[in-house]
C-alpha cells in the first residue's frame, strides 16, 4: 500500500512554485486507477478485446456508410448466392447482401447488448446494496421480490413477454432483456453489502454519525465497484446471447430488422446445403464480440482486485 | 442451524407462493384484454366471452380468482371440495388437453437433461478450475482458459449446430442429430446415443462459466491470509490445496450453481429446440409461437419451483459452509 507523502509536502492553497506542481501531478496520477489502468493495459487479451470492441463498433454503425446495400426490399433473383465480386460473404435467402446484413443486424445487438445491461446495472446495484445495508425486514422483502423474479429461468420470461408484448420493437426489447437482467447485479451487490457492513471503516462511520445514505454511496458501493465494473462487461455479454436465443427460437424483432441470432435462424435451415456462409459469419460475429466483453469483463477483474497484487 | 434451515424453507414457501401471483398477474396482463379472449380467438362477440368468464369465474374480483387459481395449482381446492388431492395446472384448448397431463411426460425428460448436464458441469469444472489456479499463468491454463471463454461465449445453439455438423453430418456421421424420441423414462435412457450431443452442448457452456469461476475463486483464496498460516504450520501443498482452499473456493460456487440453475433450464429450453427433444423447453416453445397460455404459464409455474428448490439447497449449503455470513442481525 502506498503511503500518502507527509501533509508539508502536498500543495497547499496558493503555492504555485515549479517545485510544488513537480510533486503534485506525480503522487495524483498514481492513485488507485492508475494502477488498475496499468494492469488492465499489461493484459494482451484485454486490448484485444477493446480493439474487438472498438472494430465491432466501427462495423455496424461507420460502415454502411461506406459499404452500401439494400437491406429493405428483398431480392428473390439473387439468393444464396456464393460469396464473390459483388457480394462478398454472398447474399441470404432473401437476396440480403450479408456483411450488409452483419452490420445492421450487430446495430441491434449492440445497441440492446449495451442499454440493457447499463440500465440491468445502474438499478441491480442500487437496490442490492440499499438491501444488503439495511438488513432486516428491507432486507428481506427487497430480496424476496428479486428471488421470486429470479427464480423464473430468464428465458421462459423473456419468451413469455416477447409473445404478450407482440410486436416487440427495439425499445421493448432492450426493456424487456433488463427486466430479466437487474437481479443478478441486485444479489451479488447485497451479497457484498452483507460482509462490507461488518467491516470496521463501516462500522467506525456509522459511529461518527455517519447517515446510511452516505454509508451505502460513499462507502458500500465504491467497495463493490470491481465487482459493478466486471458484472456489466459481462451483463452485456449475456445480452446480446439473450437476444441471439430469442431470435434464434423465431421471437425476436420481427423482418426487415434483424441481428445476429435471426440471422443464424434464418440459415439454419440451410446447414446441409453447406451454404457456409449464412452460419458461419453471423456465428463468429457473436462469439468474437461476446469473448471480446468476456476478455474485458476478466481483465478488469484482475485489474480492480487489489488483494491479488500482494503476490 | 436448524432454525436457520426452517426459516429458509419458509422463505422458499413465499417465494413459490409470489411466483404463483406473479403468473397470476401474468395472465390478467395479456393485451387483447383478457384471457377469453385469448382463448376463444379474435371472432369471438362479446356474448360468447361473457358467457366464457361466467363459466370460468373469470368475472369475480381478481383477489377471489387469485384464491381459486391458488387452490387448483396446489390441489388443495379439489381436496377440501371432497373431489381428493388433484393438482389443476390449467387446461390447453389449443392442445386439448389439460396442462398437467402434459407435463407429465415433458418434465422428466428435461430433469434428465439437466441434472446429467449440471451433474457432468461440476464433476468437470471443480478439478478444471483448481488445475487452472495452480498453473496459473502457464501455457496449459492460457490454453484452458481460452477454450473456455469461447464455449462460454457460443450462443448454445450455435455449439449444437457446430456439433452436429461434426458428429451427426457429413464428417463423422456418429451420433443421430436429434435428441430421444421416447415417450416414457425407459425409452429414453434406451436411446442414451441420442442424448450425448445435447447433453454435450448443455454441459460445455456451463462447464466453462463454472470452471472460470473455481479459478478465480482458487486464485482469490490462495493469497488470503489463513493460507500463509496453514503453510507457516508445515502443511503440504496438496493439503492447503483440498483441505484449506478448496473448502473456501468452492463457497462462490455453490452460490453460482444456485443461481445458474435458471441458466441452465434456459439452456435446456434452446438445447430441447434446436435437439428436438420433447421435453418441458420443447413445450414451452411450441407454446409459445401458438399463444397457448395455460401452457405457458404452467411450464413458468413448475420451471420457477425447479429453481426455488435448487436455490434453497444451495443457501443451506452457503449457510453450513461459510458461518461468517450473517444472515439476521
Amino acid at each position: 500500500m502506498r503511503i500518502p507523502p507527509p501533509a508539508a509536502a502536498l500543495p497547499l492553497h496558493g503555492e504555485t512554485t515549479a517545485e510544488v506542481q513537480d510533486i503534485a501531478p506525480a503522487y495524483e496520477s498514481r492513485g488507485v486507477w492508475r494502477l488498475a489502468l496499468d494492469v488492465f493495459v499489461q493484459n494482451r487479451l484485454a486490448v484485444v478485446g477493446v480493439g474487438i470492441v472498438v472494430f465491432m463498433v466501427l462495423f455496424c454503425f461507420v460502415g454502411p456508410i461506406f459499404y452500401r446495400t439494400d437491406q429493405l426490399t428483398t431480392d428473390l433473383n439473387n439468393q444464396f448466392l456464393a460469396p464473390g465480386a459483388g457480394h462478398l460473404l454472398g447474399t441470404d435467402n432473401l437476396g440480403f447482401d450479408v456483411i450488409g446484413r452483419l452490420m445492421i443486424g450487430g446495430q441491434t445487438s449492440l445497441e440492446v447488448g449495451l442499454a440493457a445491461a447499463l440500465i440491468a446495472t445502474t438499478f441491480g446495484v442500487l437496490w442490492g446494496a440499499v438491501a444488503g445495508f439495511w438488513g432486516g425486514v428491507v432486507d428481506a422483502l427487497m430480496m424476496r421480490l428479486v428471488d421470486v423474479v429470479l427464480s423464473i429461468p430468464a428465458l421462459f420470461l423473456l419468451l413469455f413477454l416477447a409473445v404478450a408484448f407482440e410486436p416487440v420493437d427495439l425499445p421493448k426489447l432492450i426493456l424487456v432483456v433488463a427486466i430479466t437482467a437487474w437481479l443478478i447485479p441486485a444479489r451479488l451487490i447485497r451479497g457484498e453489502a452483507l460482509t462490507l457492513r461488518t467491516r470496521e471503516y463501516v462500522e467506525a462511520v456509522s459511529m461518527m454519525g455517519g447517515r446510511g445514505s452516505r454509508i451505502v454511496l460513499r462507502h458500500i458501493i465504491p467497495n463493490t465497484v470491481g465487482t459493478i465494473m466486471v458484472n456489466a462487461t459481462f451483463q452485456v455479454a449475456d445480452a446480446i446471447l439473450l437476444v441471439a436465443g430469442l431470435s434464434f427460437l423465431g421471437l425476436g424483432i420481427p423482418p426487415p430488422a434483424t441481428n445476429w441470432g435471426a440471422m443464424l435462424s434464418d440459415g439454419v435451415t440451410y446447414v446441409y446445403d453447406g451454404w457456409w456462409w449464412l452460419i458461419y459469419p453471423a456465428g463468429a460475429a457473436i462469439v468474437l464480440t461476446v469473448v471480446a466483453f468476456n476478455f474485458i469483463g476478466d481483465a478488469l477483474r484482475d485489474a480492480l482486485e487489489v488483494r491479488l497484487h500482494r503476490r | 442451524m436448524l432454525g436457520y434451515i426452517v426459516r429458509r424453507l419458509l422463505q422458499a414457501v413465499l417465494i413459490t407462493l409470489g411466483v404463483t401471483l406473479v403468473v397470476f398477474l401474468l395472465l390478467h396482463i395479456i393485451p387483447g384484454g383478457s384471457v377469453a379472449r385469448a382463448i376463444l380467438g379474435p371472432r369471438a362477440n362479446a356474448l360468447q366471452i361473457a358467457q366464457f368468464n361466467r363459466d370460468n369465474g373469470l368475472d369475480q374480483a381478481l383477489p377471489v380468482q387469485y384464491i381459486t387459481y391458488l387452490g387448483q395449482i396446489t390441489g388443495f381446492g379439489s381436496l377440501f371440495a371432497g373431489h381428493g388431492w388433484q393438482i389443476n395446472l390449467g387446461y390447453s384448448y389449443k392442445l386439448n388437453q389439460s396442462v398437467a397431463s402434459i407435463l407429465v411426460q415433458d418434465i422428466p425428460r428435461t430433469m434428465l437433461l439437466v441434472g446429467v448436464s449440471t451433474a457432468l458441469a461440476i464433476v468437470v469444472a471443480v478439478p478444471l478450475g483448481i488445475y487452472q489456479a495452480v498453473r496459473r499463468n502457464r501455457i496449459d491454463d492460457y490454453v484452458l482458459t481460452a477454450a473456455s471463454f469461447i464455449f462460454y461465449s457460443m450462443p448454445i445453439f450455435w455449439l449444437g449446430i457446430i456439433l452436429i455438423v461434426i458428429f451427426a453430418g457429413g464428417l463423422l456421421h456418429v451420433l443421430p442429430s436429434e435428441g430421444p424420441q421416447g415417450t416414457t423414462f425407459g425409452d429414453v435412457l434406451s436411446e442414451l446415443p441420442a442424448l450425448i450431443l445435447p447433453v454435450a452442448s448443455l454441459s460445455l457452456v456451463t462447464i466453462a462459466s463454472f470452471s472460470r469461476y473455481m479459478r478465480s475463486s482458487t486464485i482469490e483464496n490462495m493469497v488470503q491470509d489463513y493460507v500463509r498460516t496453514a503453510r507457516a504450520k508445515g502443511a503440504s501443498n496438496s493439503r492447503v490445496l483440498f483441505v484449506h482452499v478448496l473448502r473456501n473456493a468452492m463457497i462462490p460456487l455453490l452460490t453460482l450453481i444456485g443461481l445458474s440453475i435458471g441458466f441452465i433450464f434456459s439452456g435446456a429450453l434452446i438445447t430441447e429446440a434446436l435437439f428436438n427433444y420433447p421435453g418441458m423447453g420443447y413445450r414451452f416453445w411450441n407454446a409459445a409461437q401458438s399463444q397457448d397460455y395455460p401452457v405457458i404459464l404452467g411450464i413458468i409455474i413448475v420451471a420457477a419451483l425447479a429453481t426455488v428448490i435448487g436455490n434453497l439447497l444451495a443457501d443451506v449449503m452457503y449457510a453450513v459452509a461459510d458461518p461468517r455470513v450473517r444472515y439476521s442481525k
